[in-house]
Order: structure tokens, then C-alpha cells, then sequence
């Protein structure tokens, strides 16, 4: 026991002394949780829109000032022909146009329907589809106006249904809450590959293993003092990653903080002994940096932290089975957003809790063979 | 006590250690003199159980090198060739963490590392990244020693070191020696060889000689003779035309020339140079060094393949 805790005591000391360290540990999750919420966003604003009005007519005219009024969109209207309008979405200064051809108001009033046409630039779909879902929604709207129209019994009869949605959760629909968590799974996950990983290889690389390795010190004994300071740092910076988040966005903590520690923790332990099992397989800080920040970069884009898991092909999903991101992720969210409890999360417990007893075996065995 | 026998460590087709046996008694200062990559840091591995061999076996204190390698590491100090402790902390740091790792505190064996220690004592607050060459050295040995092993495998710790500081590590392995430990050293230095009780001389994985240093040197069988010239480089061109020479070579300003035994004199050398029109020259017959011995066996190894 007092070998341990002088352990630890050695590897704090080492931490402390290490003078990116620190600023690793307070600055990063500022930047993260600061800079990276409000980067990493899906919400459209100030959508580039450009009008040609053929018709100038009174419906056309309505219907544009229900468009402008909108503050989502950003519009252009001084356009006397499409051409123009096409060039404008070729130069990417427009995001949208909206045609409206001649006679749609006669057509409205006469034919009881009129055409527009709408081109959309989408280069990015998903932006492409919510701003074009966005317009045809406030064309809709005014269309439905037109047809309910007192003056104009004969259309009264017509019968539709109007959907009312509440949003469960996230009432506002606010990307950052969607979004904070995650973040907070990425900054931890950085802090205990990298930082973790690096701890071992480094005494690989400074030679000091060799003199570890003649010494009675117990394997367990020396895998504990690698892993202990750095899940206590990986806590503390969730801690104050989220402190940050509630500050900032006012995010909510609806589930047990004591269930979400307890669960990072797990998760830490997983990712850490990753990151050992990256050090027992390189030689030096370069080559475990190379692969630690390969194997992130698949696991964040695959986790369904930027793009929603059920949108990925099947086989991807599939993959997503060994992604332990892709479970804290999910914690992560419900705990904090739907303030899910312990049964409700077992199996992503029960599937982080065997990743990180596997993975914390093969970098033990992988130690001993090494040594 | 350190008993090798057949051992054998090869690195795909390089052979590391070619069949050595050595036998290194209790209380001795042994030495294990040879270049680079001869073997000497393989041998030294595979008796810290660092490595493990392909043949043979090693035992150290009648403890097997491979079954019993939890005993051995207890009583055992190493001092790798390279500095492997903690630069990022401190002299006393450094001896407080070794001295935990093996259930001791420094206060218990003080009395061990004392003469060495006490060296590097006022710096005990510094960073041991920040030490010189030799109080490196000295900080290595104390940790090394710290847990009072019976045998004490040091891996070229005067490399890198400057003459004093090379000479008072001597003066302490002398010292540690008297104090009864099994000490095995390993130098490319030839002119420490002489500091040993006993040397080995090693190239290519294979154990030339074992000797007392006096004895190597007495044994020298072949003429050896100190050429003092003016102008090594032509001079030593001269001699290895010369007939029965076995070689030349410079000692700094000196030319080490050996020839087969009773073959030449001082005269018939100097003739000889004479004819070939070098005038300033002075010769007498010249008592073997330990690198003279190397360098004589390395040819007749070389002969030998």
C-alpha cells in the first residue's frame, strides 16, 4: 500500500512538473465547450435567399413579405430574371432562389393553383433540405390563407390537419444542449487517450522502464499509478466542462450527477487503458500519438456526436456495436437531457463495462509480454 | 556468485552471444572489456531477465536467471547503459522512489551509498535531468544500490564520463567490492581493465580471454616493440611491409608494432627502417597493454573465420 500510494505520489509529481500539462487540463475544456458548441451546429441562420417576382402581382407581393418578414432568411428581391438568380447561386453568394413565374396570381385566383419554382443549392444536403423544408413550409402557410380565405366561402369546406408538436426535452429545439454533451464526452475521451497513452510510451522513450522492470514493483501496482491521476483528471475536467456547459448555455442536469461520474468513470477506465494498450504497442510519444489520434477520429465520427447514428448505413451502425464513444455519447445525453436512471442505460452501461475489463486485460497482457 | 554456461542469443542472423560460459566468484570486481556490439549489454539483459536466451543458462547466487527472476532482481542492482532514471524529478526523489519500489527506505542502507552519495547530496533538490555526466553516474549507482543487492551489473557506467569522474567510480566500485559485492562491469575502455580482478575480453558475441589483467599481459605471446616516430603515418605504411609483422598500431604518439616472437631485434627493425630512408626513430621492446592483447586475439579470430 505505501508503495502505491508513493506511486502516485511520483506520477502527480511528474504531471505537476510537466508544463504543457496544465494548461491541458484547465484551458482545453474552456476552448472545447466554448468555441466547439457553438461551431459543431446544425441550426440554419441568415439563409441567403434570392426572389424573382415575374408576377407583381397581390398574392406574389403577399407572399414574398411573408418570406422576408422571416428573419431565417437573408433576401435578395431587386432580381429581374432567373438568369440572374442562377449566376448568383453558381458564385455561392445565394443559398436558395425562388421563382415566381407570371400569372400566379390569375392562376391562383382562376386555375385555384399556381406553380413556384425553387432552386437550392446543395452542396450540403442536410442544410439544403431543412432551409428548402423551411420556405416550403411558409409557402404552404400562405397557400393555406389563400385557400381559407373568408371572402371566399366556397373554399371553407376544404378540411385539413394542422400538427402541433411538442418537442420532448429540448422544447426550444436548442442545438447547444444536443451538442454540449457530446462535446464533453470528446474532451474527456482527448484527455484520457492522449494525456494516458502518452504517460507510458514516454517512460519507454526516456528508458526509465528498463530500470521499472528490475524493481519487485508489482504489474498491477505500476498500471494503477498510469491510470489513477488521469482518471482523477479526466473527472475533474468533466466536472468542470460541465460547470462550464450550465454556466454558458444553461444546459440542463436532469439525471443523478452521481450515476454520470460513476459511468464516466467507467468509460475513463476504458479509454485509458486504451491508451496503455496504444503505448505497449509503440515505441515512442510519435507513433502513440499517430494511432491514439487515428483510432479517435473514427471513433468521434462514427459516435453519432455530429451526425445521428440512425442516418448511417446499416453495416455502419452495426460497427457502431464496438464504439465505446458511441455509448458514453448516448449516456452522456440521456442522463444529462432526459434524466434517465441507472435501468434505463444498463445495456450501454453493461457494453462500456465489458469494453473496459477486455481492453484494460489486453494492455496488462500486452505490458507483460513487452517487459 | 554469477555462473554462465552456453549461452546463446541471436537477433535473426546476428549472433549477440555465441555459446559463452563464465564463471564471476563472489566479492569480485570482473570486467567485461570489448567494443561496441560485441555482446556485452545481451549478457548483461539476460542476466537481469530483462531478455531472454535462446540457450544455455545463467545463474545468479544459485538463482536460475529465468525461473527464479522475481528473486533475482531483489538482489541484484543495474545500472543500464543508458541514464534511465527520472529527469523530471529530483536527486532525492529519484533514491526515495527506488528505494519504496523495493520495501526500503534510503535511511536503512544509507550506510551503503554514503561515500557516493554524499557527492551529489548538496544537489539533491535538483532535477536529475539537470545533473552533469558524472553526478548522473553517481545518482544511477545510489539507486542501483539502494536495496543493498549482493550482485551489482553495471552496463558501461563510465561511458560519456569525464577522467576524474572516471576514476572516482573506480575508486567507489573498489570500494563497493571490499564491502563484499559481486560486481560485473562492462567497459570499451581498455585502460580500465586494469581496475578489475578478473576481465573478459569480448567480440562478436564470444568471450576471447578470461584473465587476470597481469596475467593477459604477461601472456602476451609475440614481440612487441614501441616506435617512436616523427611521422606515424609513413612510419607505420614501413612496418607493415615489414616480414612477420602481425600489426601496427598507433598509441597516440606512439606505434605499438608486433611481431612474431624472436624473429626481429631493436637493430634489425631500425636497419630495416633505416634502408627505407626513416632516420629519426627510436625502438625498445615494450611490455604488452590490455589493448594489445584485444587486438592481437581479435586478428587470430578474424584469421580463425
Amino acid at each position: 500500500m505505501r508503495t502505491l500510494y508513493y506511486i502516485l505520489q511520483k506520477e502527480f509529481t511528474q504531471i505537476f512538473r510537466n508544463k504543457s500539462m496544465l494548461p491541458v487540463i484547465f484551458v482545453m475544456p474552456l476552448i472545447q465547450m466554448l468555441i466547439l458548441v457553438f461551431a459543431a451546429t446544425n441550426e440554419l441562420r441568415q439563409v441567403d435567399l434570392a426572389i424573382v417576382d415575374f408576377d407583381h402581382s397581390y398574392s406574389s407581393r403577399q407572399m414574398v413579405a411573408g418570406i422576408t418578414g422571416n428573419p431565417f432568411f437573408k433576401v435578395r428581391n431587386n432580381l429581374t430574371n432567373s438568369q440572374e438568380a442562377e449566376d448568383l447561386l453558381m458564385r455561392n453568394k445565394i443559398d436558395l432562389a425562388l421563382i415566381i413565374p407570371r400569372h400566379f396570381d390569375k392562376d391562383l385566383n382562376v386555375n385555384k393553383s399556381a406553380e413556384v419554382q425553387v432552386l437550392v443549392d446543395a452542396i450540403n444536403g442536410n442544410a439544403a433540405q431543412l432551409s428548402f423544408g423551411y420556405l416550403s413550409s411558409i409557402i404552404g402557410s400562405y397557400s393555406q390563407k389563400v385557400l381559407i380565405n373568408p371572402l371566399k366561402p366556397e373554399y371553407r369546406q376544404n378540411k385539413n390537419i394542422e400538427i402541433k408538436p411538442t418537442y420532448w426535452f429540448n422544447p426550444q429545439l436548442n442545438y447547444k444542449f444536443y451538442m454540449a454533451p457530446g462535446i464533453l464526452v470528446v474532451l474527456i475521451t482527448v484527455v484520457g487517450m492522449l494525456l494516458g497513452g502518452m504517460n507510458l510510451v514516454r517512460e519507454k522513450e526516456l528508458g526509465t522502464i528498463e530500470q521499472i522492470n528490475v524493481t519487485p514493483l508489482k504489474k498491477w501496482q505500476f498500471i494503477a499509478g498510469k491510470l489513477l491521476p488521469f482518471l482523477v483528471i479526466g473527472l475533474f475536467d468533466l466536472a468542470f466542462g460541465l460547470l462550464v456547459a450550465s454556466l454558458a448555455f444553461n444546459i440542463p442536469i436532469r439525471g443523478s450527477l452521481l450515476l454520470l461520474f460513476g459511468l464516466a468513470s467507467v468509460y475513463l477506465v476504458l479509454v485509458l487503458s486504451w491508451g496503455l494498450f496504444i503505448s505497449t504497442i509503440s515505441d515512442t510519444q510519435q507513433q502513440a500519438t499517430f494511432v491514439a489520434f487515428f483510432s479517435l477520429i473514427v471513433f468521434i465520427m462514427m459516435s453519432g456526436l455530429f451526425t445521428p447514428v440512425e442516418s448511417m448505413p446499416d453495416w455502419a451502425q452495426k460497427l457502431d456495436y464496438i464504439n465505446p464513444l458511441y455509448y458514453f455519447v448516448k449516456i452522456m445525453r440521456s442522463v444529462l437531457l432526459k434524466g434517465s436512471n441507472f435501468t434505463d442505460i444498463f445495456n450501454e452501461f453493461a457494453a462500456l463495462s465489458a469494453f473496459a475489463v477486455s481492453i484494460f486485460g489486453l494492455a496488462i497482457f500486452r505490458y507483460r509480454k513487452t517487459s | 556468485m554469477i555462473e554462465v554456461k552456453d549461452l546463446h542469443k541471436q537477433y535473426g542472423d546476428i549472433v549477440a552471444l555465441d555459446k559463452v560460459s563464465l564463471t564471476v566468484g563472489r566479492g569480485e570486481l570482473f570486467g567485461l572489456i570489448g567494443p561496441d556490439g560485441a555482446g556485452k549489454t545481451s549478457l548483461m539483459r539476460i542476466l537481469m531477465s530483462l531478455l531472454l536466451p535462446d540457450g544455455g543458462t545463467a545463474t545468479m547466487n544459485e538463482l536460475d536467471v529465468v525461473k527464479d527472476y522475481k528473486e533475482v532482481r531483489l538482489i541484484t542492482g543495474y545500472m543500464p547503459g543508458r541514464f534511465s532514471l527520472y529527469p523530471d524529478l529530483t536527486v532525492e526523489e529519484n533514491l526515495k522512489f527506488f528505494a519504496t519500489v523495493f520495501g526500503t527506505t534510503i535511511q536503512e542502507n544509507y550506510y551503503l551509498i554514503k561515500d557516493i552519495y554524499q557527492q551529489i547530496e548538496p544537489f539533491k533538490n535538483r532535477r536529475a535531468g539537470k545533473l552533469s555526466g558524472g553526478m548522473k553516474q553517481k545518482l544511477a549507482l545510489s539507486c542501483a544500490l539502494i536495496h543493498k543487492p549482493e550482485i551489482l551489473i553495471l552496463d558501461e557506467p563510465t561511458t560519456g564520463v569525464d577522467a576524474v569522474s572516471r576514476k572516482e567510480f573506480w575508486e567507489m566500485l573498489k570500494r563497493l567490492k571490499s564491502m563484499g559485492i559481486t560486481i560485473l562491469v562492462s567497459t570499451p575502455y581498455m585502460d580500465e581493465a586494469s581496475m578489475c580482478d578478473r576481465i573478459a575480453l569480448i567480440q562478436q558475441g564470444r568471450l576471447m580471454s578470461v584473465a587476470t589483467p597481469h596475467e593477459m599481459i604477461e601472456s602476451f605471446p609475440e614481440d612487441l616493440w614501441a616506435v617512436h616516430t616523427r611521422k606515424i603515418y609513413e612510419t607505420s605504411k614501413h612496418l607493415e611491409k615489414l616480414s612477420s609483422t602481425l600489426s601496427v598500431n598507433s598509441f597516440g604518439q606512439v606505434l605499438h608494432l608486433v611481431t612474431s616472437k624472436g624473429v626481429h631485434s631493436a637493430e634489425s627493425i631500425q636497419k630495416y627502417l633505416l634502408e627505407k630512408g626513416e632516420l629519426e626513430i627510436t625502438i625498445e621492446p615494450s611490455s604488452a597493454t590490455i589493448e594489445d592483447v584485444f587486438i592481437l586475439l581479435m586478428n587470430h579470430h578474424k584469421h580463425l573465420k
